[in-house]
């Protein structure tokens, strides 16, 4: 009761202080918050805006060129009518699947000893630098290492230097959240199983990789939904091709390289069928990414 | 009873060698995931290698004047990465300018302003802009974006800004839609959301308790965010717009679309350019063997250096930060 009574008695005092303050001071902060504000509601609704406005447009343009044929037909040649993207869309995901193949226990184990040797050694800690870095490198210029290293030597175009290249990118992904998910498991387990006398090697896969299970999960989704976009490190390693093709030592239709050439086309079925592939891949980039938040969530509420 | 302890905990002969085979796994297991840990860097380093290896032809003959000169004459086999590199910067700089204000703003509205119940659908949902492949931006800018630039922005800038004494030749020229100014609002777009979520985080870090002592004595939100929010987060926020800027430099199908990927060098805004990037994937595929490959060789490996400096930096001024976050826990 005191308290309460003490707290109105300096509410009134404070009413008392607050009308001797300059007015033309306090609106002039009132005028600048509302700006700030407002401004910032503005910047929002504009980034909400171009969001809806391109998927719109995506789901638009794409769902009117989706119909079966987009998945039974190969590409058409230049002139020729309807057509699909059957080749691209198998092309692609080979090469996308064999690039997880490859990438998950790469990535997996070097995440594994950034996370259990990583703390003292300094090649590990220069490792996470350039592993960091690799994160957002520019695409192209793997494709053109990849290009340089692979397909000069071998000198053919195939879809074993997409997969490379692809790889390249998808590793880091890998790396990086599959070493942070390790962090994420309590000291208290590995110690325990320390502890039994269990041995490094078996903590770590028997322990804290099957703990941060969903994590790595999580992971490995994310290099998935990063790596079915990217376009720039195909061009010159997986190249194209115009025909139904499942040898990875050739050539090999892929979907961004075919959405690439087919939008700068003046045929007006290539660019509807470069609508349709554009809708096909953020779909499946963003349901990836999707599943991959879900997987996680679950993870860090049980 | 000694006897007895002394007995059980020599070692057996058989739990002798399942120690030794347990070192010898373990030894095998350090080694395997250093070599997979360490071949991300001997990838980094190959790239570096194989670039300077394949560009050394064209820098020895053309000299350091290559990226000083504007020739890039495929047919007489002249080149210089001037224009290219001309084109990049000018396009990241036009992105970073428009971006990070907005993105400063959406980080703001986030993190202060947000009801609650919103705030994780709304970051959720630059998140996925993020995610959008880059090619998507492309297609969106050269057949929806590009089209209206031509028919309302550019007479509006060339009637308004056009008109200002020295600003007016940046924004003359053609109403073609596609160029450096519309491949710089295209990218600005893109890399929005880059900038934005890294914003949010690093305005994540702030202690609760500095901004409520500033609420507390009257300040209003925009102080808080000005005087508290900003100073705290300033070398995470500089961090955020160099990865952004980074993205913006090596960014490929975005600009390709809409840059024109034309070989002049032109004061105006307006005019088709090209970038390392787009120059990278409009002629490699078709490049012959010899200078042309060669110079643009060169191009990735200037952009590679580039771009590496930049994340080195936004990294590092990152790191420092998590740790600035690490003291605080």
């Amino acid at each position: 009761m005191d308290v309460e009574q003490y707290g109105e008695e300096a509410g009134t005092k404070n009413m008392i202080t607050s009308s001797n303050m300059n007015p033309g001071v306090y609106a002039k902060r009132k005028r600048a918050n509302k700006i700030g504000l407002t401004l910032s509601l503005s910047a929002m609704t504009l980034g909400m805006v171009f969001l809806l406005w391109i998927l719109g447009v995506l789901f638009f343009k794409g769902f009117s060129a989706l119909d079966i044929s987009l998945f039974t037909q190969s590409t058409p040649g230049p002139g020729s009518e309807g057509g699909g993207l059957a080749n691209a869309i198998v092309g692609s995901l080979m090469m996308v699947g064999f690039c997880t193949l490859i990438s998950t226990p790469i990535g997996v184990l070097a995440g594994t000893y950034l996370s259990e040797y990583g703390d003292r050694s300094r090649i590990a800690s220069i490792t996470r630098f350039v592993t960091d870095i690799m994160l957002s490198a520019p695409s192209i210029v793997i494709g053109l290492f990849v290009y340089a290293f692979y397909v000069a030597q071998v000198r053919h175009f195939s879809g074993w230097a997409g997969t490379l290249a692809l790889a390249l990118i998808a590793i880091p992904v890998v790396v990086r959240t599959t070493e942070n998910m390790l962090r994420l498991v309590p000291g208290s387990l590995r110690e325990a199983a320390y502890a039994l006398g269990t041995p490094k090697w078996k903590v770590a896969f028997k322990v804290t990789l099957v703990a941060a299970k969903s994590g790595v999960i999580t992971g490995i989704l994310l290099a998935l939904a990063r790596i079915s976009g990217e376009t720039a490190p195909l061009l010159f390693t997986a190249l194209n091709n115009q025909f139904f093709s499942t040898n990875m030592n050739a050539p090999i239709a892929n979907l961004p390289v075919v959405i690439f050439q087919f939008a700068m086309s003046p045929y007006d079925n290539w660019v509807d069928l470069a609508w349709g592939g554009a809708l096909l891949i953020t779909l499946t980039v963003l349901t990836l990414n999707i599943i991959a938040r879900v997987v996680f969530r679950e993870k860090v509420q049980g | 009873m000694i006897e007895s302890i002394q007995s059980h905990s020599a070692p057996t002969p058989q739990a002798l060698r399942i120690a030794k085979l347990q070192r010898v796994q373990d030894f095998l297991f350090h080694r395997i995931t250093q070599f997979f840990a360490l071949s991300v860097l001997i990838a980094l380093l190959g790239i570096m290698i194989s670039l300077l290896f394949n560009a050394w032809p064209a820098l020895s003959s053309f000299g350091p004047g290559f990226f000083f000169t504007k020739e890039w004459d495929i047919v007489n086999d002249e080149f210089g990465g001037l224009i290219a590199i001309y084109g990049t910067v000018v396009t990241s700089v036009i992105a970073l300018v428009i971006a990070v204000p907005l993105s400063f703003g959406i980080a703001v509205f986030l993190t202060e302003l947000c009801p609650g119940p919103l705030r994780r659908p709304l970051g959720t949902a630059i998140e996925l802009l993020a995610a959008v492949p880059s090619i998507i931006y492309g297609m969106f800018g050269l057949f929806i974006f590009a089209p209206l630039f031509a028919e309302y922005i550019q007479p509006a800038l060339a009637a308004t800004l056009g008109q200002v004494p020295g600003l007016g030749i940046l924004f003359t020229g053609a109403f073609n839609g596609i160029g450096i100014l519309c491949a710089g609002l295209i990218l600005a777009m893109m890399i929005l959301p880059f900038i934005a979520s890294v914003m949010r985080d690093v305005f994540d870090i702030v202690p609760p308790i500095l901004k409520e002592s500033a609420y507390g004595i009257g300040c209003t939100t925009w102080e808080v965010v000005k005087r508290v929010v900003l100073p705290y987060t300033k070398t995470g926020v500089i961090g955020g717009i160099m990865l952004g800027l980074g993205r913006a430099l090596g960014e490929t199908m975005a600009v390709t679309f809409v840059i024109g990927n034309s070989h002049k060098l032109s004061a105006s805004l307006f005019a088709p350019g090209s970038s390392i990037a787009s120059t990278l994937a409009n002629e490699f595929g078709e490049a012959e063997a010899g200078n042309h490959m060669s110079s643009l060789f060169a191009l990735g490996l200037a952009l590679f250096l580039i771009t590496f400096i930049v994340l080195a930096c936004a990294k590092w001024m990152l790191s420092n930060m998590e740790k600035k976050q690490g003291l605080k826990t």
